[in-house]
């Protein structure tokens, strides 16, 4: 008889802290290889659709760049968040408020152009976006409420008023019916980066910049520290004199400003006006962004360019294949899954155990051990 | 081995180990309980006491060794083994639901289904019999700790164990009432059953046990008979090597002193239904002394200490005053930055975040107070400063750690209480309010904090203590005040008190008649 069984560790395990979203990312290439075979393709040639081939030119470096910049602006400020132990599940719906609020420029007033209207716009989507990330910020001091329900409902809301608006009272009227509104004007699209290579555009400068400022906010600063002690201990925090509530509406708007800058950055640069649905589920999936680079806004650069590939990927194999672009959701979901799993490893360890009664070794530095929770 | 009727102990461990990551909480383990003694367990806060009772109790499971239950080898791998055993515990930490009556509690237990009034019955008979006075219909969140000790015990007498665990019993009671319990354990004992008797109490311990086993770090030290031996012979054994004595130097004219921190007409109400009301509390500490607050655990010295440092604010702004100044309606930062400091009970997790290294945990009370030398321009922390000054504090306390700058949990308890008590006192703070200042804390460590105290206090600044170890307070305080049911007595000087004084007064009694009205139990 032999059994498995998880021992605590001590301390947490900085080893498996890093190589937890790499053991994760192999198991994830394992389970597809499965999946590929199953779905009767060579998992080695569906690897190299999937995988090599959306990037190996400079063109397709620059649209994995576009793919990255929202799930990197989106996760870095999730990532906040979820370092506060606030779960804002709604950045798809801050997302698209910041897309919305954010066109209104050109979309309402077309005939304003010139170059206070892009800074303008990007403001507006910042605003719209903690705007509506207040809302369940709100919900929760006032009321209670479990920010995860509320943020999440509050998806589906700015989903349907996008689709009623494009539809309805900012349909483009020259737009033979299609629901979607007039193309911005030049002064209100996002410029691409090196327009002789490819179609990268400044979104994805934006996002380098807040993935370094969050980074100091974490690593260096005051408010970064608040952030970690209330997430991680709220009585210490309290102790300390941070209130958490302010802590709650920090983290909202934060990310949400965040998400609404990727969500007008992606309507103004990627599109050019705005559509029923103006994202492919970043806000959601930046939610695994945001936990395979290790809620670092570092870790999230890295994670982001992953996760962006995998959309591309998707894309390829449905192309090349013929197989449904879903898989790409299968992969995310895969990835996140077994993150999750691998983390286990970072508190515990495994143990196979035998039948007799084996005698451990390393014996007591007690010095060094922690305090037994039982030991009174 | 004492002998006994048919050559075998009731109870016999070798070589019993527990290993918790890389603490070996137990190690190599032999004990041997007779029938009919009382056998105390004896050792410093994390010897592996605990641990120990909660492998016989089958409540963990042991990596190594063997236990013996009338001569017979035998594996306890859960409380339902251990009480088919005859194995009974009563825990320190009671596992009662408050919203239930006693007899129901009892019935949970139990398991068999047997109707609550025949246990109801039963119960009431056995705690008559046993001089444990208890009425089995009566709500527990209406009883005191002490009658939800009483029914810890009737039930586990009601399953007629042979061998009884009590785990620190009398931590949570008053000195009468732990002369009650001694009575019902030599009952116990005359008629032939063993009791476990763990504690770190020296002077009980001398009183009722008559073989100890000592652990310190995991490991039996040494078997002896405590009646043979003396308070500071077992202090040596627990302990390892002679703890230096406490110095308290008297003050002078203290009633001319100036209050630094007072206390008016305090009351708060239960911020839960099984939270303690406070109720008109009235008390100055002056500029020099130290007032200790002596009570039984729960009966509103967490509510007041939140309720003193800010982190529950109060309505009246002049209940408490730091230095001459409104504080009530100020948060706890803000009392800080009128020169008062804190320490609360819990260590990890209130008084510092256990996954944060200790210069971030100094920074956690001082981001405020110390904000021009920590904290530069745009709220960046400068970790340089906090670096300096929490090795200066380590230091300072004297805390043993093992990286450079560890997280709070990686250390032991004493040694981060020492970091805590070492982060306040560093800046020296007017008004220093600390509760259960060496809870959970070795014997060195503590003398050390209560050294530090008293030394603050006599540089001319205010110190509170709250503690629940009367030999604490009478080792530190100018003056003790009684906690009791949410209310303060007032202070008694330290001349004038005496543990029975106190401890009348923590039972609930009214200063001047506490005969009438010590609950006849």
């Amino acid at each position: 008889m032999m059994r498995l069984e998880l021992v605590k560790r001590p301390q947490r395990s900085m080893l498996f802290s890093a190589l937890s979203p790499f053991i994760a990312f192999a198991l994830t290439i394992i389970a597809g290889a499965v999946m590929f075979a199953l779905l009767g393709v060579n998992p080695l040639t569906a690897f190299n659709i999937y995988f090599i081939e959306p990037i190996s030119q400079v063109w397709q470096l620059h649209e994995l760049a576009i793919k990255a910049a929202p799930l990197i602006l989106i996760a870095v400020g999730l990532s906040v968040c979820y370092k506060a132990n606030i779960w804002n599940i709604g950045a798809e719906g801050q997302f698209i408020l910041g897309g919305i609020v954010g066109s209104m420029v050109p979309v309402l007033f077309p005939q304003f152009e010139g170059p206070l209207v892009l800074p303008l716009m990007l403001l507006l989507g910042m605003v719209g976006g903690a705007a509506y990330a207040a809302i369940p910020a709100l919900l929760k001091t006032r009321f209670g409420t479990n920010e995860i329900l509320t943020s999440l409902m509050l998806v589906y809301v700015a989903q349907l008023f996008l689709d009623w608006l494009v539809r309805g009272p900012w349909r483009d009227p020259q737009g033979h019916g299609f629901p979607q509104t007039i193309q911005f004007n030049d002064s209100a699209v996002l410029p691409e980066l090196m327009p002789d290579a490819g179609r990268a555009n400044w979104g994805f400068v934006f996002a380098l910049v807040a993935a370094v400022l969050v980074w100091i906010l974490m690593g260096r600063m005051l408010k970064g520290f608040e952030v970690r002690v209330l997430g991680s201990s709220p009585r210490a925090g309290r102790f300390a004199g941070f209130g958490l509530n302010r802590m709650v509406f920090f983290a909202f708007l934060l990310s949400g400003a965040l998400a609404g800058l990727a969500g007008i950055s992606e309507v103004s640069g990627a599109i050019g006006q705005l559509q029923p649905v103006i994202s492919p589920g970043y806000g959601f999936t930046a939610i695994i962004v945001a936990f395979l680079g290790r809620l670092n806004p570092l870790g999230i650069v890295a994670a982001g360019l992953v996760l962006a590939l995998t959309y591309l990927g998707g894309e390829a194999v449905q192309s090349a294949l013929g197989i449904s672009d879903k898989v790409a959701r299968v992969f995310q979901g895969m990835l996140l899954f077994f993150v999750l799993g691998c983390d286990t490893l970072i508190h515990y360890r495994i143990r196979v155990i035998g039948l007799a009664l084996t005698k451990p070794e390393g014996v007591a530095k007690l010095e060094a051990a922690p305090k037994l929770k039982e030991a009174r | 081995m004492s002998a006994n009727q048919d050559g075998t102990n009731l109870l016999e461990v070798r070589g019993l180990t527990k290993i918790f990551g890389t603490l070996t909480a137990c190690d190599h383990i032999d004990l041997d309980i007779a029938r009919g003694e009382i056998h105390a367990l004896l050792g410093e806060n994390g010897a592996g006491k605990s641990t120990l009772v909660k492998m016989l109790f089958g409540s963990l499971e042991p990596n190594a060794g063997e236990i013996f239950w009338n001569g017979q080898a035998v594996r306890i791998s859960s409380p339902g083994v251990a009480k088919k055993l005859g194995i009974g515990m009563v825990f320190q930490h009671f596992s009662l639901f408050e919203a239930l009556t006693a007899a129901e509690n009892i019935a949970l237990s139990l398991d068999d289904g047997s109707p609550i009034s025949s246990i109801a019955a039963k119960a009431r008979a056995l705690s008559f019999s046993y001089g444990l006075p208890l009425d089995p219909e009566s709500l527990v969140g209406d009883l005191s700790v002490g009658e939800r000790q009483r029914i810890e015990i009737i039930r586990c007498l009601l399953q007629t164990p042979q061998l009884i665990i009590l785990d620190e019993p009398t931590s949570v009671l008053t000195p009468q009432e732990a002369d009650k319990l001694f009575e019902t354990l030599e009952r116990l004992r005359s008629e032939g059953k063993s009791i476990l008797y763990i504690s770190h109490r020296l002077e009980e311990v001398k009183r009722i046990c008559d073989r100890a086993t000592v652990l310190r770090h995991g490991k039996v030290v040494g078997h002896c008979n405590p009646r043979e031996e003396t308070a500071s012979s077992l202090a040596r054994m627990m302990v390892g090597n002679e703890v230096q004595a406490v110095v308290r130097a008297p003050v002078e004219g203290i009633a001319t002193a100036l209050p630094l921190l007072e206390i008016r007409n305090l009351s708060r109400k239960p911020a839960t239904p099984f939270s303690i009301p406070l109720k008109g509390i009235n008390l100055n500490v002056r500029a020099g002394e130290v007032i200790g607050i002596a009570g039984v655990a729960g009966n509103g010295q967490g509510e007041f200490f939140e309720s003193v440092s800010g982190e529950v604010l109060q309505q009246d702004a002049v209940s408490v005053r730091i230095r001459g100044r409104d504080a009530g309606g100020l948060t706890i930062t803000g009392r800080r930055l009128l020169g008062a400091a804190f320490v609360p009970e819990e260590r990890l997790g209130h008084g510092a975040a256990p996954r944060m290294k200790l210069s971030e945990n100094l920074l956690l009370s001082r981001h405020a107070t110390d904000g021009k030398a920590f904290v530069g321009s745009g709220g960046m922390v400068k970790s340089a400063a906090i670096q300096a000054a929490s090795q200066r504090i380590i230091e300072a306390m004297d805390v043993r750690k093992s990286a450079p700058d560890p997280e709070a949990a990686a250390l032991s308890g004493g040694n981060l209480q020492k970091f805590i008590v070492g982060r306040e006192l560093d800046r020296r703070p007017s008004v220093m309010v600390v509760n259960q200042p060496t809870w959970g804390v070795d014997a060195g460590a503590a003398a050390h904090i209560r050294q530090a105290l008293i030394e603050l206090s006599r540089s001319g600044s205010a110190v509170l203590v709250i503690s629940q170890d009367l030999d604490e307070l009478f080792e530190i305080s100018d003056a003790i005040a009684v906690m009791h049911n949410g209310e303060l007595s007032k202070p008694m000087p330290i001349a004038e008190a005496t543990f029975e004084k106190v401890g009348l007064l923590m039972g609930g009694a009214e200063p001047g008649h506490a005969e009438h009205t010590l609950e006849t139990a």
